[in-house]
């Protein structure tokens, strides 16, 4: 057994606390140079596990060496691999951009980034739903302190709705797990699919009220339609490099929905199978629209990123609803290009509005930025690869996920509302880059040059979606084995409870 | 036994519910809390109910289920680290912003009469 698979979540931990330990803690320099040297090593770690798990199969760690049912087990699977190498790329530009100034506004932001990714990477590793939980609260925490970290009216505001939904949020969940537990005896995620086919129709009524309300959960985790009201305020509130972090955060909520309900309530599960799918299509397509109108209304450019998130979320949750492997293959590889890209806009908005004075990143009439060639660049990079246009890597994603779409009335569903939230997309990034870019007056000598650090980082975050594009072919055969992994009970259940084949029969 | 505890924890849940909805953050804290015993309560009965059921093999003829129980362990101790930091970060608010109330202002509907506005 490989001490590799539990590496990408004890080592952000080992990390953080260092960071908070004398050596390292006496001077800025030091924690920024350990906090990167860390994610790097993240970076490594997770790309390894990548490998091993896409090559040789999902990887079974046992904390503690009990057998599979009964103890606490990490599954590395490679869609869990995948999403981590995700994160600690996010985590490497977040921690860079912030090495430019953003970490003197507040204390401990390194340590809290590395938590929040110990944490995200956590719920992605996780093979039972009680540590999912855990794992939820982990990130929650950091995300929480993490949100007020520069201080100033509107993250306290912003930040009091969050907190307090989340906490309601993990009830819900808590309750979920009580009834999940209390019908089936088990909180292994594989264990579940299996006993789930035993139940008398009574108890399959309690089990859907469960994984309802956990879809529930993770739908206010991911900001779906009803429960998307924290969404936009709270993005735009955190400070760029945070807001960036964020981006991955909503992620894990459509992560745990594909999780659920693809291996618990999947094709095996007689009557409770797809009980989520029902819901999601409406859910998809008013999240869409909610994001699409979103972004025509926004008065400023961080509002518009984080509206543009409520669209992409939308669109994942079209993939969710289709639930076909081929589905969830071209999700996973929209989510890869468009949490990468979003991080990098929430970033460009923020070099935006140092250079733009008191207008900041609102769209209103300002005096001219002095470093304007380089940032309409790279919004114009970004925003292109944003709405999906060729030729980056936006358009691969929804090209992949349209064609998922095969019967006539998903195609008809799905394809007329992404479109249509992407042509609201165009309109509101190209009003906002006229807007920011063209109407100005005279030129202002003032603001900060944007530093190395800062440009490194959205670099970083940028460089990724033509290299999406271009191994286009490598990253799609990842993602497609991703998502038949996920789909094939042989390999997403049986295969992580090794005692119970041997006895096969007797169970 | 069942019907008082489920009675108890419906009723925890319905104040909790009550007065989280409500626009103070004080009220707003107790009820996060009252939902929270209602949580631990609701978790621990999915163990079953029994009496005299000690979750070790062997003392006892019949022994309860230690899982449940390690569970709430857990969901207290998220609960009562999340609690704090919610007060501290409603104090925080009331500082920041001048008022308790969730929204960070008092919202003017001269409608209401001063008992509703509260």
């Amino acid at each position: 057994m490989s001490h590799l698979v539990i590496l990408p979540f004890l080592l952000p931990i080992l990390g953080g606390l260092l960071l908070l330990l004398p050596p390292i803690q006496n001077a800025l320099i030091r924690q920024r140079i350990f906090a990167i040297f860390t994610s790097l090593l993240l970076i490594l770690v997770s790309a390894t596990l990548l490998h091993t798990s896409y090559t040789q199969g999902t990887q079974l760690y046992l904390l503690g060496n009990w057998q599979p049912p009964f103890g606490i087990v990490l599954v590395a699977d490679p869609l869990a691999a995948l999403l981590m190498l995700l994160t600690s790329v996010l985590g490497l530009a977040a921690i860079l951009f912030a090495c430019a100034g953003d970490d003197e506004t507040g204390m401990y932001y390194h340590t809290l980034i590395l938590l929040l990714m110990a944490g995200v990477n956590g719920a992605f590793l996780t093979g039972d739903l009680f540590n999912l939980f855990v794992c939820f609260e982990i990130l929650l925490i950091a995300s929480y302190a993490l949100l007020v970290h520069g201080g100033g009216k509107q993250k306290t505001q912003a930040s009091l709705h969050y907190v307090i939904l989340n906490l309601v949020g993990s009830s819900i969940f808590l309750i979920a797990l009580g009834i999940l537990y209390g019908m089936l005896g088990t909180l292994n995620i594989a264990d579940m699919a299996i006993k789930l086919q035993h139940l008398s129709h009574d108890d399959q009524l309690l089990v859907k009220v469960a994984g309802l309300l956990l879809l529930v959960v993770f739908g206010l985790k991911s900001a779906m339609l009803p429960l998307h009201f924290w969404l936009p305020r709270t993005y735009a509130a955190a400070s760029a490099p945070v807001a960036a972090m964020f981006a991955i955060m909503t992620k894990v909520g459509i992560y745990s929905i594909f999780r659920v309900h693809t291996v618990i309530f999947g094709e095996q599960a007689g009557e409770l199978a797809h009980i989520a799918q029902f819901w999601l299509w409406p859910i998809a397509i008013l999240t869409l629209f909610a994001g699409a109108v979103g972004t025509l209304a926004s008065s400023n450019l961080r509002l518009l990123t984080a509206n543009m998130i409520l669209i992409s979320v939308g669109t994942l949750l079209v993939g969710a609803a289709l639930g076909s492997e081929q589905s969830a293959g071209a999700a996973f590889y929209y989510l890869l290009h468009t949490t990468l890209v979003s991080a990098a806009m929430f970033l460009i908005a923020d070099m935006i509005s140092r250079q733009r004075g008191k207008a900041e990143d609102r769209f209103v009439q300002a005096r001219q930025m002095k470093q304007r060639d380089l940032l309409a660049g790279l919004y114009f990079v970004a925003a292109i690869a944003m709405v999906g246009m060729p030729p980056l890597s936006g358009f691969i994603g929804k090209a992949l996920l349209l064609q998922a779409a095969d019967s006539g009335a998903s195609m008809a569903w799905s394809w007329s509302a992404i479109l249509l939230a992407g042509l609201a997309a165009i309109i509101a990034l190209s009003r906002a880059g006229t807007t920011l870019f063209w109407r100005v007056t005279s030129l202002n000598e003032e603001g900060e040059q944007v530093p190395v650090a800062k440009l490194l980082a959205v670099s970083l975050l940028l460089i990724c979606s033509p290299l999406l594009v271009i191994f286009a072919g490598p990253v799609t055969a990842v993602t497609s084995t991703a998502a038949a992994v996920l789909h094939d009970p042989a390999l997403s259940v049986d295969a992580l409870l090794p005692a119970l084949n041997l006895s096969a029969g007797g169970y | 036994m069942e019907a008082l505890f489920a009675l108890c924890v419906g009723v925890l849940t319905t104040c909790g519910v009550f007065l989280i909805l409500r626009g103070r953050t004080f009220p707003v804290v107790v009820g996060l809390t009252l939902l929270g015993y209602a949580v631990n309560l609701f978790l621990f009965s999915s163990g079953r109910l029994s009496i005299n059921s000690a979750a070790i093999i062997g003392s006892t003829d019949q022994y309860g289920d230690p899982l449940p129980q390690a569970l709430v362990l857990t969901a207290i101790v998220i609960g009562f680290a999340m609690t704090a930091f919610v007060v501290i970060l409603a104090m925080r608010g009331r500082g920041d912003l001048g008022n308790d109330h969730v929204d960070g202002r008092i919202p003017d509907h001269s409608s209401l009469s001063d008992k509703e506005r509260n």
